[in-house]
Order: structure tokens, then C-alpha cells, then sequence
């Protein structure tokens, strides 16, 4: 295809990428060396029959002027990266200096919102990724063994959790494993104890979140690597049982083999996927106890009465160096297969 | 089937079924009990006391006379509205859908049947974007929006979705067109057809179960989004997640919790019928970049 025609039949594609995908990346780089402007006081006196007091006031007018002169607020340069909501180097110093043994060290370090959340996002993602290609295969081997009547609806009651909408699928596993809900009643119960609840204890959170992340996920390497099954030739499989193979072994040497590249696949779209987990966070109401990358923006943008468009623009750009340092060795891979094939 | 190779002992057989089956249950378990739950009332939902109360619906008989109570429904669709949100989403998700596959087909055409190196460069670039969490994106959007005041309104969420959905929709629709002969846009063009004729007369047609995969797949995006549309969105033009999420706010009060369960399965239903009917375009869609590629 010339490279004229195929600039026409690119291009609103492309565009559309360059000015809502790559633009706001440069916009968030530009925004967090930014921070909102300090507040203008006025002192107001007010006098009164008991005599006079003066009260230190916002000057909203001032404010105002101010904002439209710059939108973007003050130049902070580096400033917001090193704060204290974000990557705190001096609270991280004091720390190593104070703190005698490891245990303290990383206490006082996971106290900091930002290292909260990106110790939550990491479990979360390196957790979640395994479990779901573990269980994916294993109900994959399990549904192809079934009679192929069975399959079929197998598949559709599998699809729900991965389709449905995440924010709505944590509020349903929510509202049952709640302290009121069915299944949170009945570990009570189990357990004799009425002060289990999710809330109340950061671990029951955090391993929550991952069972939603789980059970959310599972379906779709589920249902990729049942595809890939049915390509696994049975000659193969005839021929390993001829040589002798067991069962295991025939799974090991012949279906392993055959599975691997969908492997990759699925742990390159879980690895993006589980990193900017958030909606579960909303959904189990779990702020309190597991925040994420995402969810700290979010929080920034929506949580208080006035945006922070500077710390979460520092975010966004911290968050994005993580999904790049996630993708480098998929991108040197495959730069290095398309560099074998040209040669 | 019964080939040497598969044959399997009883005790395995009987194993692996079990094993599907507590699968089946956690994944539809959870399902059945919220549709069932959203016809009671709260005291029945969450029965702390009795769990079986959920089941014979104890406070929803005392409470309203019946064995099963509309009240959760009618609160949220009528009392606080809902009506408008499903109206909004239906907006936003059609046109999201119809754009995103006019600009992918075009795109994803253009990368399949060209053969430079840029190419290839473009692809891997949608796939750096793909990893991009919408919520950095969406940070970058708002102050700007702001500032030109097209914030809240739902066209702007519209192109932010289909621009947010494009990587994913090239990716998908370039291995579709892949498996199109090119002898066959080829034969056209030495029969006097353009290439923008041969793509919309010859290739469209043949790629019809490849188009409507990907829109599946583009409505899904759309329609479960929740980052761009709860920052995005002003509260009169709220989709349905974000209002779900707003009926949260004021959770504990008595009988707001059964709006947002009510919603929560409302918002479900279109979901479970798209399976019904599409099941094997989404099975195929989600292995087409895996299997093919």
C-alpha cells in the first residue's frame, strides 16, 4: 500500500490516538510540575457593638483573577514529585536514619500514601497475574475433558465474571462477604467471632480484593487456553501415550509446549490489567485499608473539595514510568523478533 | 472422543467434573443470589440473623405484604432516576461503538495490508497506549476541558472512549483483516476499483463476523467504563456506574442500599443477554490476538 493512501485510512485513527492518548501524557508531564496557588488572605475587620476582630479571609475575587491569569497554577518544578504524598524523599531519609531494623523502616515507608499504594498495586498485580493463569489452565484441562454437552453452557456461566462490569461485579462479591451479607454472616458463625469483618481488618481487605481480581480475571485465560487446547493435535497425544507417557506427562510435554506462547499473552494483558487496578477499591469501599496507583488520582481528582490537578498529574507520570518499566521486556522481545525476521 | 489418548479413568473423570462445577457455582453463585436478593427488602438481603430469611423473605412479607417487593427497583429508576442514567448510557455506548469501528476498520485495514516497517512501529505504539491506566489519561484531560469548558457533557466522553478503545480495536481488527486473502482486494483493484472502493465493497462484506466481534468488545469497554465517565461526566449526564457509585454515597440509609442492588442487577441484564446471543463472537474475539497472532 503506498504510504499516501495509507496515511487517509490511518489517519482518524491516529489522530484521535495523538490528541486523547498521547497528548494528556504530555499534558500530565507539563501539569505536575505545577501546583495550586496559594490562597490570597485579607484581613476583614469587623466591628461590632463588643468591638472590633479581625478575621483573616479568603479573597475569593483575588483568587479568581489569579486562576484565570494561570490556569495551571505556580511553578513548582520537581517539587510535587518529592513531596510528601508522593515519592517523599525526606520522609523516606528520616526513616533510614531513625529506624533500627527493616521492620520499622518499611512500616514507616508503607505509611506514606504514595508507597501504600504502589506496595497494594504491586501484590495485587504479581498475586493476581499467577492465581489466574493457574486457574485458568486448570479449569481449561478440566472443561475439555467434559462430555461437549457440558461445555457450552460451562463457557457461558464462566463468561459472567470476566464481562460484567467490574465496578458492579466488586459491589455484588461485596455485599456478600459484607459483615451482613451471606457469606460474611456465615464466617462469623464458622468462626464464632462477630468482630470478623472486612472492614475492620486490612488483611481480610487485601486478600478480598485479590479473590475479586481472581475470580474477575480467570475467565479469560480460561477461555484462551481452552481455544489453544482444541489446537493440540491428537496425533501427538496418541503418539506420547504409544511412547509410554502418563497422563501428567503427557500434559507436561505435549500440551505445556503447545500453551506456552498463550501463556505470554495472557500475563502481558493481566500484567496491564491488574496494574491499574481500581474499580474493586471503589466498590469494597477498601480505601481505608488498600489504595491503589489509580485510585490515589481518582482520589485527587474527585475525593476533597478542591482538585488537586498537580499531585495527581506527579502520580499519573509515576504511574506511567511503572507501566513502562512493566512493558520493557515485552518491547525489547519483540523488537528483538522483528529485528531476527529481517534479517 | 473416545481415542486412546483422551480416555480417562472413572475417578478422574468424576474429579474434574467436580472440579468444573465448584467453578460454575463460585462464578454463577453470586449472580443468582443478588437477582434474587434485589426482590426483597433490605432486612432480607442482608440477614445477618437467619440467613435463610433471605430465601423465604421473612422482613419482606412483615414489611410489604408480599413475598417479593418491587421497592429497590422502583426508588432507583423512578425515585432517583436511573432512567436517565440507562438513556445517557445508551448514548454514549452506541455512538462510542459506531465511531470506534469506522476509524478501526479504516486503521486496521491500512496496518494489515501494509507491509513498511512503520507499521509494525504503530502497532507496538497502540500497544504502549493500551497499558496506559485511563485514569492517567483522564488526569491529563481535565483541566483542560475545564478550562474550554466542554467538561461534563456526554460528547466529550464519547471521543475520549473511542479514542481510549482504538488501540484495542486496531490491534483486533488488523488480525481479522490479516486472514483476508489480498488477492481478493487486489483482483478488485486490477478491475478498476479504488482502494477506498475495494475496502468498502469487496472487504467490508467479508468482514462482517470480524466487525461485529470487535464491536462487542468496543460496546463492553464502553459500557463498563468507570474512570472516564464518574471524572468526566457532570451529574445530570452520569452514566450508569457512575450513578451506581453515587447511590453508595448515602449507603446506609435504610433502603438505599436496595436502589443500588436493584441497579447493580438492572445494569447486569443487557450484559447477560449479549452473552446469550453472542457468546461465540466473544469466545473467538477474546482468543483472535492470542490464536492467530
Amino acid at each position: 500500500m503506498p504510504h499516501k493512501t495509507f496515511m487517509w485510512f490511518i489517519l482518524p485513527s491516529a489522530l484521535a490516538m495523538f490528541l486523547f492518548i498521547f497528548v494528556p501524557i504530555i499534558s500530565v508531564i507539563v501539569q505536575s510540575m505545577y501546583i495550586e496557588h496559594e490562597q490570597v488572605l485579607v484581613e476583614v475587620e469587623n466591628c461590632g457593638p463588643f468591638g472590633c476582630t479581625v478575621e483573616v479571609n479568603v479573597d475569593q475575587e483575588a483568587m479568581a483573577q489569579l486562576r484565570e491569569e494561570q490556569p495551571l497554577g505556580r511553578f513548582n518544578g520537581l517539587g510535587t514529585y518529592t513531596n510528601r504524598a508522593h515519592l517523599a524523599f525526606t520522609e523516606v531519609g528520616e526513616a533510614w536514619v531513625t529506624s533500627e531494623s527493616w521492620g520499622t523502616f518499611l512500616s514507616a515507608v508503607y505509611n506514606l500514601p504514595f508507597y501504600k499504594a504502589l506496595a497494594f498495586t504491586l501484590t495485587f498485580t504479581f498475586v493476581v497475574t499467577p492465581l489466574v493463569l493457574f486457574f485458568g489452565l486448570f479449569i481449561a484441562l478440566g472443561v475439555n475433558s467434559l462430555p461437549r454437552i457440558f461445555r457450552g453452557p460451562t463457557i457461558f456461566v464462566s463468561l459472567l465474571p470476566m464481562i460484567v462490569t467490574p465496578l458492579v461485579g466488586s459491589l455484588i462479591l461485596f455485599w456478600m462477604v459484607d459483615a451482613e451479607g451471606v457469606l460474611g454472616a456465615a464466617l462469623q458463625n464458622l468462626f464464632d467471632d462477630n468482630s470478623l469483618s472486612l472492614k475492620a481488618s486490612p488483611w481480610l481487605t487485601w486478600i478480598m480484593l485479590m479473590v475479586y481480581g481472581v475470580w474477575s480475571s480467570t475467565p479469560f485465560a480460561f477461555i484462551v487456553f481452552y481455544a489453544g487446547l482444541q489446537t493440540v493435535p491428537e496425533d501427538t497425544l496418541e503418539a506420547a501415550s504409544l511412547d509410554g507417557a502418563g497422563r501428567w506427562q503427557k500434559v507436561r510435554y505435549v500440551v505445556f509446549p503447545y500453551v506456552a506462547p498463550l501463556a505470554v499473552f495472557i500475563t502481558l494483558i493481566q500484567l496491564m490489567d491488574n496494574f491499574r487496578v481500581f474499580e474493586p477499591i471503589v466498590g469494597f469501599s477498601a480505601q481505608a485499608s488498600a489504595t491503589s496507583l489509580s485510585w490515589i488520582i481518582f482520589n485527587d481528582l474527585r475525593g476533597g473539595d478542591v482538585q488537586l490537578f498537580g499531585s495527581a498529574a506527579a502520580t499519573s507520570v509515576l504511574t506511567i514510568c511503572g507501566v513502562a518499566i512493566l512493558l520493557t521486556p515485552v518491547l525489547i522481545r519483540t523488537w528483538r523478533d522483528f529485528n531476527r525476521k529481517r534479517v | 472422543m473416545a481415542s486412546k489418548a483422551q480416555r480417562r479413568s472413572q475417578g478422574l473423570i468424576v474429579l474434574t467434573a467436580t472440579l468444573v462445577l465448584i467453578w460454575v457455582v463460585i462464578a454463577s453463585f453470586p449472580f443468582l443470589w443478588t437477582l434474587w436478593g434485589s426482590f426483597k427488602v433490605q432486612g432480607d438481603f442482608f440477614s445477618k440473623a437467619d440467613w435463610t430469611n433471605a430465601l423465604t423473605g421473612t422482613r419482606t412479607i412483615a414489611e410489604t405484604g408480599g413475598y417479593f417487593t418491587l421497592n429497590g427497583y422502583e426508588g432507583a429508576w423512578i425515585e432517583k432516576e436511573f432512567w436517565r442514567a440507562a438513556l445517557n448510557t445508551m448514548v454514549v455506548v452506541v455512538c462510542v461503538v459506531v465511531i470506534s469501528l469506522t476509524f478501526g476498520t479504516l486503521g486496521g485495514y491500512a496496518l494489515a495490508r501494509s507491509g513498511y516497517r512503520y507499521a509494525f512501529w504503530l502497532l507496538m505504539l497502540a500497544l504502549v497506549f493500551r497499558a496506559m491506566p485511563h485514569i492517567t489519561l483522564v488526569s491529563g484531560y481535565l483541566l483542560p476541558f475545564f478550562e474550554w469548558g466542554v467538561w461534563g457533557r456526554l460528547e466529550t466522553s464519547i471521543i475520549v472512549l473511542v479514542a481510549i478503545n482504538q488501540p484495542f480495536t486496531l490491534w483486533m481488527l488488523h488480525s481479522f483483516f490479516l486472514t483476508i486473502p489480498k488477492d481478493l482486494d487486489e483482483s478488485a483493484m486490477v478491475d478498476g476499483c479504488t482502494r477506498f472502493q475495494a475496502f468498502r465493497h469487496v472487504i467490508i462484506p467479508v468482514m462482517w463476523p470480524g466487525v461485529i466481534t470487535t464491536g462487542l468488545f468496543s460496546f463492553l469497554l464502553a459500557y463498563n467504563d468507570f474512570a472516564v465517565t464518574a471524572v468526566l461526566l457532570s451529574q445530570e449526564n452520569a452514566t450508569m456506574v457512575p450513578k451506581i457509585a453515587s447511590f453508595l454515597g448515602s449507603t446506609f440509609e435504610e433502603g438505599n442500599v436496595m436502589f443500588a442492588v436493584s441497579a447493580v442487577v438492572s445494569a447486569t441484564a443487557p450484559l447477560f443477554v449479549l452473552i446469550l446471543f453472542f457468546q461465540r463472537q466473544i469466545v473467538s474475539g477474546l482468543t483472535a490476538g492470542a490464536v492467530k497472532g
